[in-house]
Order: structure tokens, then C-alpha cells, then sequence
């Protein structure tokens, strides 16, 4: 009999269609309804859950913790904004040269690390090296502007130019939502296939991994290519979205770390925990500031310590992030990745 | 030809011998148990034949073509399946992925990884458990899953390392019992190591005693428990504790 069923498995199906559709329908009607601050704000959040996501694949699924990637968003939007600026080479042809490079850099990294066999925090270290010498030395380099910026001529705000990336913040939005969701739907299809199941496995136990016939080195190396490769992507938005970029803004160390919080707050390894953590964090920024200058506090560095203070409760009361608990909440089942 | 044939094998760590010109071999379709006291060099011969060292001297060869030094992996898609004593399982996945990790070694997609993985599971008793967390398994249904896992990548030798350590004598029993069946069943030939002589006796066709890492006597059990050589050097008292009935 129907009525044997577990009681409200067919409530939960219906709350996380309704969840789903709600969310589709808000993201894809957000710019003709809500305030350009808004819009600003959602592209932001958005921006994070793409890198975050593009961080997971390296850390979350395969397990190996990059603290410098910041270096593959700095050196993207680099590339494809040193050649726009001195050979007027748009951001499509700009986007596969930044993915090309960053995808050798990546394999160029990892190479050096798995086969000299570094892992764990000595792994993050290198990474950290490496994103710190691309900011040192993107200080000395002329050709990019050096540390006094390199800055992007900005077009009709008005007009929507898709050949050029350029046009309203409208379009930003609409194109950080196309790779949010493309990112999503990629990982979503690498975790069900062998790559998912292999990094898995390689980041529960490497050496049960390689007797299960796994070729660890191999797995690995497609974890980090394609989480520079996508990464890259980030960087040439940014840099046409900015128009301005500085070494110390890009590469600097706080900049890696504000795209692993995302998918460390969200839930790590999972395919909704970046996006999740991107949009705590930015509500989290914000809300912090407006609820703080409403209740008339108005104390140097105020906002840093609630937002310090609401992270640490939550890793230390959510320790595997939002969105296994929020996943419950609205209908999903809390799948284990 | 013989499964798995190792021949004059020396592996030493260090200037310390610890396995020293042994030769055995291991026929299809049986199950193989190598014993020796502690530090005798069971588990360093075991780890050349999975890949996890390169012997110094001597060949490893399965069905004829060498697998000495090669990778792990390598070994692995060779047809060499094994599991740990200190059981690695994929903690934070289900007993199902687990499983469907090993299986993807032989299988071109992941339905038909998974229906190998469902199967194999079936085999080792552990189908009701098939969702739960690796993580939350007891120790032997933890053995369970090393062999599931192994077994799934469809391997013609299965390595077992010590299979019964630390498991209750029921549970040794149990264990026996199933992995006579997936002898018989799956068609596999096994080469185990185990200190549990009641496990040897019940299980070995034939037992391989290593002791200061040369083989010193092979044969089938009723024969090896009456060798005085292993009796002088190992077994002792156990031969005759270990034997059904005593």
C-alpha cells in the first residue's frame, strides 16, 4: 500500500522541486526586478561559487589542497587582459589562451608535486610559492603594467557587446550565472563517472586507490589541470568586469583563501557547498555591514570580528559545512560525495 | 604453468635480509598460505608480489609474464587483487562506492561497474549494508569490504593479508566460510598470509612456511604440521592446538 511508504517521501520530492524552480526563477529574474546594487552583489556571489567550485574539484573531490589559487585567476585575467590592451585581442580569443597557460601551470605544478611526491600541507605550501612569485613578479613586469596596474578601456556601458565582453551589469551577471551552472553541471557529471569515483577514492586512501588499479599520478594531474583550466576562466572575467588590475589585488594571499571559504563553509566536497558558502559569505559581508551601521555601531575593524566570529561558529558547529543540514531542510537527500 | 610463480626473490632494507632467495609457486584455482614467525618476511615477499617494492634480485611471474617492480596499479590491472591488514577502507563513502571503485578496474562504464560492485557485495554478505559509511563498519565487516573491493576488480590471484587479526573466533569462522565460497564461486586462486592456524588449516591447499625470509618447507598442511623443521623453528605447539579436534 502507498500509505506503507516512508512518510513524506513524496512532501520531500515535491518542497525540493518547488526549491529548485523558486531558486531558477529568482536567479534568472534577479536583474529585471532587483536594485543594480543587488545585481553587483549577485555577481559577486556568483563569481565565488564558480571559483569555489572550481577550487572543490581539486581539494574537495581529489583531494589536494591548493592555498594558491589565486595564481590561476591573476594569471588568466592577466593574459587575456595584456593582450587585449597591446594587440586589441578580444576576451574569446583571450580566454583559451589564459586556459591554455593556466592549464600548463597547473600541469607544471603538479608534475613538481606528485612526482617528488609532496602532498598534504607541504603541497599547499607550493602552491602558496607559487602564487606569491606570480605577484612578486608581476610587480616587475612593464609589459603588464607592474604594481601601478594594468587598466582596460571601457566601452559602452549601454550597448551589449558579447564579441567584446562588454555591456550593462546585467550581462556580468548573466554570464557569471552561465558558468556558475555550467561548473555545477560539469562536476555534477564528472562525480557520477569514473574521474568522481577515482579522485574519491584517491582522496579517502591513495595507496588503497593505486591497489584498486588506479593510476593515482594520472587522476591527480586531471584533478589540477581542470581545476586551473577553469579557474582561468574566473580570472578573464575579471579582468573585463573590473577593468583594472594590480598584483597585489589579484595574486595576494587573501585573495586564495577568500575562494577556498566558500566551499569550506558550504560543505566541502560537495556539488552544492560552494555555492551555498558563496552566497553565506556574501550575505554574511554585507548583511554585517548594514545591520551594523543601523544599529549605529560604528567601531574600526567591527565588521571583521562578527564576520571572523560567525565563521569560526560554523566550522565549529557545521564541521562538514551548510549544506548538508540546509540539503535536509529543503527536500534534497543529503547524497554522500 | 603454475598462477603466480616467484622465483629466488631477495629484497633487502637497508643491508637487512628480509626476504632471501625465496621460491614458491601457486597453482590456479587453489588457495596458498604463506606462514613464518614474526619478522620472517611474510608481508615484505607479500608487498613485492602487489608492486609495493621492486625486489632486488629474483622474478615475480603471473601466468608466465613478470610483474616484478611494476607499479601497484599496474600489478593490479594485471590481475593481481589485495587487501590490507590495516584495512584501508574509503571511509567517507558508502560500502556501495567502495566497492564500485574496484569494480570500474575491469568495467568500461559505471552501471556496469555497479552491477559488478552489487554482486561481489552479495557474495561477501555485506548487500544490507550496501548504503552505509565505510566508516561505520565493524573490523570484520571492515575485511568484508577489503575483499569485496579486491575481488571486484576481477583479479585471477587475491592477496590477503592477514585476514583474521583481531577478529573473534566466530567471526573467523564466518570469514572461512566465505572465502571458500568465493574461491569456488568466482573461480579466484588466493595466496593469504595468517598467524590464525585455525584459519590455514581450514582454508590452505597448500602452505609456504618462511622463516629469516627463505622458504623453508611447502606442502599441504596434514604434511607441513608433521615437518620437524617448522615444528623446531615456528609452530610449536600450535600444530598440534591448530589441528581440527585437538
Amino acid at each position: 500500500m502507498t500509505s506503507d511508504r516512508p512518510a513524506g517521501a513524496g512532501d520531500r520530492r515535491r518542497l525540493a522541486l518547488i526549491t529548485v524552480v523558486t531558486v531558477a526563477v529568482a536567479l534568472l529574474t534577479l536583474p529585471l526586478v532587483g536594485s543594480s546594487y543587488l545585481v553587483s552583489v549577485a555577481t559577486l556571489a556568483l563569481y565565488l561559487a564558480y571559483v569555489g567550485q572550481a577550487w572543490n574539484v581539486m581539494m574537495g573531490f581529489a583531494g589536494q589542497l591548493s592555498l594558491g589559487h589565486s595564481l590561476y585567476v591573476g594569471l588568466g585575467a592577466y593574459v587575456a587582459a595584456g593582450i587585449f590592451v597591446h594587440f586589441g585581442v578580444g576576451p574569446w580569443a583571450g580566454l583559451w589562451l589564459a586556459v591554455a597557460i593556466c592549464s600548463a601551470v597547473g600541469a607544471f605544478i603538479g608534475l613538481l608535486a606528485f612526482r617528488l611526491r609532496i602532498s598534504g600541507v607541504q603541497l599547499s605550501l607550493l602552491t602558496v610559492a607559487f602564487a606569491e612569485l606570480a605577484r612578486i613578479g608581476f610587480d616587475h613586469l612593464d609589459w603588464f603594467g607592474g604594481p601601478g596596474g594594468l587598466f582596460l578601456r571601457v566601452g559602452d556601458r549601454n550597448h551589449i557587446d558579447l564579441l567584446g565582453f562588454r555591456g550593462p551589469p546585467a550581462m556580468y551577471y548573466y554570464a557569471m550565472l552561465a558558468l556558475a551552472a555550467g561548473a555545477l553541471g560539469v562536476c555534477a557529471l564528472l562525480l557520477r563517472r569514473r574521474p568522481g569515483y577515482y579522485w574519491r577514492a584517491i582522496r579517502e586512501d591513495e595507496v588503497a586507490a593505486q591497489a584498486l588499479g588506479i593510476d593515482t599520478f594520472r587522476w591527480k594531474m586531471l584533478a589540477v589541470v581542470l581545476s586551473s583550466a577553469m579557474t582561468a576562466i574566473a580570472g578573464v572575467f575579471f579582468a573585463f568586469y573590473n577593468n583594472s588590475l594590480f598584483p597585489e589585488q589579484i595574486f595576494g594571499f587573501g585573495r586564495s583563501i577568500e575562494i577556498i571559504l566558500g566551499p569550506v563553509i558550504g560543505g566541502l566536497g560537495t556539488l552544492f557547498g560552494p555555492i551555498v558558502g558563496a552566497v553565506a559569505l556574501v550575505l554574511l559581508g554585507d548583511g554585517t555591514t548594514e545591520i551594523l551601521a543601523k544599529a549605529g555601531v560604528d567601531l574600526p575593524g567591527a565588521r571583521q570580528v562578527v564576520h571572523g566570529l560567525v565563521l569560526l561558529l560554523v566550522t565549529i558547529y557545521l564541521p562538514n559545512g551548510l549544506w548538508p543540514p540546509l540539503a535536509r531542510a529543503l527536500g534534497f537527500q543529503p547524497r554522500r560525495l | 604453468m603454475p598462477l603466480l610463480e616467484v622465483e629466488e626473490v631477495s629484497k633487502a632494507f637497508r643491508g637487512l635480509r628480509a626476504v632471501a632467495g625465496a621460491s614458491f609457486s601457486v597453482e590456479g584455482q587453489s588457495i596458498t598460505a604463506l606462514i613464518g614467525p614474526n619478522g620472517a618476511g611474510k608481508t615484505t615477499l607479500f608487498n613485492l608480489v602487489a608492486g609495493v617494492y621492486r625486489p632486488d634480485r629474483g622474478d615475480i611471474r603471473l601466468r608466465g609474464r613478470s610483474i616484478a617492480g611494476l607499479p601497484a596499479h599496474r600489478v593490479c590491472a594485471a590481475g593481481v587483487g589485495r587487501t590490507f591488514q590495516l584495512v584501508k577502507p574509503f571511509a567517507g563513502l558508502s560500502v556501495l562506492d567502495n566497492a564500485i571503485v574496484g569494480a570500474l578496474n575491469g568495467e568500461r562504464t559505471v552501471s556496469g561497474a555497479r552491477a559488478r560492485a552489487v554482486a561481489v557485495l552479495e557474495r561477501l554478505g555485506l548487500s544490507g549494508k550496501a548504503e552505509v559509511a565505510a566508516s561505520h563498519l565493524t573490523l570484520a565487516d571492515r575485511r568484508r569490504l577489503e575483499v569485496a573491493r579486491a575481488l571486484a576488480t576481477r583479479p585471477s590471484l587475491l592477496l590477503l593479508d592477514e585476514m583474521m587479526a583481531g577478529l573473534r573466533p566466530t567471526e573467523i569462522d564466518e570469514l572461512v566460510g566465505v572465502l571458500r565460497n568465493v574461491q569456488r564461486e568466482e573461480g579466484v586462486t588466493i595466496l593469504l598470509t595468517e598467524h590464525v592456524m585455525r584459519a590455514v588449516m581450514a582454508l590452505a591447499d597448500q602452505i609456504v612456511v618462511l622463516h629469516h625470509g627463505e622458504v623453508i618447507a611447502r606442502g599441504e598442511p596434514a604434511a607441513i604440521v608433521r615437518n620437524p623443521a617448522v615444528l623446531d623453528c615456528y609452530l610449536g605447539e600450535d600444530a598440534t592446538a591448530g589441528e581440527p579436534g585437538a
